[in-house]
């Protein structure tokens, strides 16, 4: 278990930067579609304001706020969001992953891949996010118990 | 044995350093990877996705098995580790 790391400054200077570093992974994530980013990138930088954290604010702590388990559930509910983005255009008779096939009526084509495009996008941050907390919190050496 | 460890990455070398010769210039639009798929996807994608980052459209629309098959390698590295190498003690492990 990792011990909180007892210095005020740290402390201080994590707690102002973790909204931030949030605020800015969600923004990497939605903005894919206009410049650099996407799912990969926008979930590791989520991934690392959780890293922060921990290793500032101590496991005990933020093992309460947000556990071990949840990271492998958001994980796979992510990679599940895209498998079922893929599956919805195959029950309306299109090919797997033909977002114009989603189920969202009243929008031309072209936007409802756009927002195919995003609902897998965000299934990939949340993927990446759950999945590299899951290594930081089982690979990590700790301190002994 | 041990010029042959500086024999066999010389001749790889070698060997690169000749294959390269063949390959095209940079930005060449006559080159091979430029004149198949490229085209149409630099003219459809705002069209077809109406999304400005072409990058994106072919990422996550037209090449979405291969981001999907990616996302499986990440979502696998991780369940492994958490199936295999559980450091956050289980009742069991006690």
């Amino acid at each position: 278990m990792r011990k909180r790391y007892e210095n005020p400054v740290v402390e201080g200077v994590a707690r102002l930067m973790v909204p931030l570093i949030q605020i800015f992974g969600l923004y990497v994530i939605t903005h894919g579609h206009y410049g650099p980013g996407g799912g990969f990138q926008g979930g590791v930088i989520l991934a690392a304001s959780l890293m922060l954290l921990r290793l500032t604010l101590g496991e005990e702590y933020e093992h309460r706020r947000f556990p071990p388990s949840l990271a492998v559930v958001l994980a796979t509910s992510g990679m599940l969001l895209f498998v079922l983005a893929g599956l919805f255009p195959l029950a309306w008779g299109a090919s797997y992953l033909n977002y114009a096939y989603l189920p969202i009526p009243g929008l031309p084509e072209p936007e409802v891949r756009y927002l195919g495009i995003l609902i897998v996008e965000v299934g990939i941050g949340m993927a990446v996010w759950g999945t590299l907390v899951t290594l930081f919190d089982h690979l990590l050496g700790g301190e002994a118990q | 044995m041990k010029w042959l460890e500086f024999l066999v990455p010389g001749l790889f070398l070698a060997l690169l350093i000749y294959a390269e010769a063949d390959l095209p210039e940079r930005g060449d639009p006559e080159a091979a990877a430029s004149v198949h798929v490229s085209p149409s996807y630099i003219e459809r994608s705002i069209r077809d996705t109406k999304t400005p980052n072409m990058v994106t459209a072919v990422l996550a629309d037209y090449r979405g098995y291969d981001t999907l098959g990616e996302t499986l390698v990440i979502i696998t590295a991780g369940l492994a580790v958490f199936l295999i190498l559980p450091r956050i003690e289980t009742p069991r492990s006690r």
